[in-house]
């Protein structure tokens, strides 16, 4: 056993955050949620992250791919996590190989989910499973717009694990990020003339959400290495929560100003719900984990 | 990221569930709670078996990968845990081993790997919890001697101890971070007297120690006189952050034994009861995950801060395992009957989030330590 990332994780991991800095950094973050009331999907760094292997990234290398596993994809996923990156990254990901186009970056795919709504549906070019007589929603996430469809998901179990597994590692990124985000705004800000790190009630909520970022990472990244259905189920509600609560606590320490549209924190905590919607919900999580307990105490 | 045994991490399991299967049977029967003498001969006698078959120093081995693999074997198959060996074992002994001069590691280190000789910890005092560095007991120099006096409380297992790890103030005048020295005590010394505590649980679990001119050799100090907050801190961190691991193993066999237990009694019927022990599976899962993580980080030597991180979320975990199993137990007062399973252990679990610093403490250190906040105690 060594449970800990290898030279070539470190590496891809880096080369993946050098990528996304480089071509998603926060003014275009911030200009992309400016541009227009539904947001349009960057063409190309699409086809850009088609080319750096984002979707490809677990295709043989025979199949024109990578060749990698999904450990490399959760953390592929999770740079992508931490910096908002938007578009159907996870639909994309899976269809490569599949639908033509997608391992590139030429096509855009998205997916109708079991759970009523499909992401990005205007800016896809083929949706796998049935989105007749979808509805637009006003998005929460100005980053993510959805629709809400009656039609049934598309019944691919494996998809179906593969995207709650990819999901949470998108979570991860989030978690992780607003941890970073948190600290640093209670080491600035000054309050009765000292940084407000240095009360305690602050203190306690960072080191909450710091708590929960590392619980979630080790769940995420075993759940990568054993695609084990019940590690899986123990990653997605972990990650759900790091992300989440995290998102708000450190909305809490940014005080006024994050309640802001300005911060970036509100940007986290939607995408965090977004993504905490997808398929395999706590419910469906919790059921799966209690199952897992009878069959492996017997 | 790799999780799987290597070869000899397969022959090291399979060799060792071999030797379990004999051991165990003739493994004679546990004491009660309540006969300490009894406890002290089970725990060293199953240490003894073990340093007989070759895995007396399985914690201290130069690979955690092999202590993880000996954690979950044991507690699958049932077997005893370190007892009243947890301080000499878990964090006095790693202590020495890390700390000591080369004497000292000969001297103490074998009795513990032997079986021989129970270790207690002697740090917290009636004014020095939290605030352990506040500590007052006071140890003067006389020649080749420590003569020390003064009193620890909550001290474990002091009764059945024969050494103790103590914290000492060797210099009242310095900052109080920097008068402190670590001492090993032989607890059958003249001048010290044990006075047994009853826990919540109605055990003698800990006791108060009081220290009237106890003298204690110059050579049983590990570490420079006045060095010993250092020396402190490489003691909290083994036992923070690798003492408890053993401890998750079992924590998910109950979470199984009420699971199974539910199901027997028509509990897991409600969704809501179901759904909770669902959680707790993957909390219980991921902390192993966290533990196979940080001790893959740490492969040789002190754990870092991780296990502050680990203790905050274990400590809890474990609390909220117990009261579940008061849930499963039912409604008809089964409990608060002290006779049936998990009752004492719901009891007890009320330490966790105390003992080996509280969770306020914790957090932060995790918030100092790991995010770089300004100090604010
Ligand atoms: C079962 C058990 C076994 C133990 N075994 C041993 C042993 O073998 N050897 C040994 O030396 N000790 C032992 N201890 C002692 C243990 O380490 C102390 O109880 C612990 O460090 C807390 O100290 P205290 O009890 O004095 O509580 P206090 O320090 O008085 O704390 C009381 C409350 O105040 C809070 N508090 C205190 N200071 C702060 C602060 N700065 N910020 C925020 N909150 C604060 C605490 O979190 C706590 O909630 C044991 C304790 C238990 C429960």
């Amino acid at each position: 056993m060594r449970f800990q990332l290898t030279d070539d994780q470190r590496a891809l991991r880096a080369g993946v955050r050098e990528l996304l800095t480089a071509r998603f950094g926060r003014e275009r973050l911030r200009a992309a949620m400016d541009a227009a009331e539904t947001p349009e999907l960057d063409r190309g760094l699409w086809r850009e992250l088609g080319t750096a292997g984002f979707f490809s990234l677990r295709l043989p290398e025979a199949a024109g791919g990578v060749g990698l596993g999904l450990p490399e994809a959760v953390l592929a996923f999770e740079e992508a996590g931490r910096v908002l990156l938007p578009g159907p990254l996870i639909a994309t990901h899976l269809a490569a190989g599949v639908v033509p186009g997608a391992a590139t970056g030429e096509t855009v795919v998205t997916v109708v989910d079991g759970g009523g709504v499909v992401e990005w549906l205007g800016a896809a070019d083929v949706v796998r499973g049935d989105a007749a007589g979808a509805v637009p929603m006003r998005s929460a996430d100005p980053l993510t717009p959805l629709h809400r469809v009656a039609g049934p998901d598309s019944g691919d179990r494996t998809d179906v694990l593969l995207t709650s597994l990819l999901s949470a590692a998108e979570q991860l990124g989030t978690a992780a990020r607003v941890c970073e985000l948190a600290a640093q705004h209670a080491r600035t800000r000054e309050q009765f003339g000292r940084p407000i790190g240095a009360f305690q009630a602050v203190q306690q909520l960072c080191a909450g959400i710091l708590v929960r970022v590392e619980l979630a990472r080790a769940a995420v990244y075993a759940a990568a290495v054993t695609a084990d259905p019940a590690d899986i189920a123990a990653a997605r509600l972990l990650a759900d929560e790091a992300a989440v609560r995290g998102a708000r606590d450190c909305l809490q320490v940014h005080g006024g100003m994050g309640f802001t549209w300005e911060s970036d924190v509100h940007l986290h905590l939607k995408r965090a719900w977004v993504r905490a919607r997808r398929p395999g919900s706590v419910t469906e999580c919790e059921e799966v984990l209690a199952e897992t307990l009878l069959s492996e105490a017997r | 990221m790799d999780l799987s045994d290597t070869p000899q991490e397969v022959e090291f399991r399979a060799r060792l569930r071999e030797w379990l299967g004999k051991a165990l049977p003739s493994l004679p029967t546990k004491p009660s709670p309540d006969d300490w003498p009894g406890r002290r001969a089970y725990d060293l006698g199953w240490q003894r078996t073990l340093y007989d078959a070759g895995y007396g120093d399985v914690h201290w081995g130069a690979d955690p990968a092999v202590r993880m693999i000996f954690l979950e074997e044991t507690e699958k198959a049932g077997a005893p845990y370190v007892g009243a060996n947890f301080v000499g074992l878990l964090h006095a002994g790693p202590t020495i081993a890390a700390e000591g001069t080369g004497e000292q590691r000969a001297r103490w280190l074998p009795p513990v790997l032997r079986g021989e000789e129970v270790w207690c910890q002697g740090f917290s005092e009636p004014d020095a919890g939290s605030d352990l560095a506040a500590l007052r007991t006071r140890a003067r120099r006389d020649g080749d001697d420590y003569v020390v006096s003064g009193s620890k409380i909550w001290t474990s297992h002091a009764e059945v101890a024969d050494w103790c790890e103590l914290l000492v103030r060797t210099d009242p005048d310095a900052p109080k971070h920097r008068g402190i020295t670590w001492l090993a005590m032989p607890m059958d010394a003249p001048g010290i007297t044990v006075r047994p505590l009853r826990t919540l649980a109605g055990t003698d679990e800990f006791a108060e120690v009081f220290l009237d001119e106890v003298r204690v050799p110059v050579a049983n100090r590990v570490g420079e006189e006045n060095d010993g907050w250092r020396v402190t801190m490489v003691t909290l961190s083994f036992e923070r952050g690798t003492a408890f691991v053993g401890e998750v193993v079992a924590c998910r066999r109950v979470l199984g034994e009420l699971a199974l237990a539910a199901r027997e009694n028509g509990r897991w019927d409600d969704p809501v009861l179901r759904r909770r022990l669902g959680r707790l599976n993957a909390e219980f899962r991921a902390l192993w995950r966290l533990t196979q993580w940080n001790v893959s980080e740490a492969s040789e030597g002190v754990p870092g801060v991780g296990g502050s991180v680990f203790k905050l979320r274990y400590s809890h975990a474990r609390q909220e395992l117990y009261e579940a199993a008061a849930e499963v137990l039912g409604e008809g007062g089964a409990a608060l009957d002290l006779e049936q399973p998990w009752v004492l252990d719901r009891l007890s679990s009320l330490s966790y989030t105390i003992a080996a610093g509280t969770s306020q403490i914790q957090h932060s250190i995790v918030a100092e330590r790991v995010l770089g906040l300004p100090k604010g105690r």
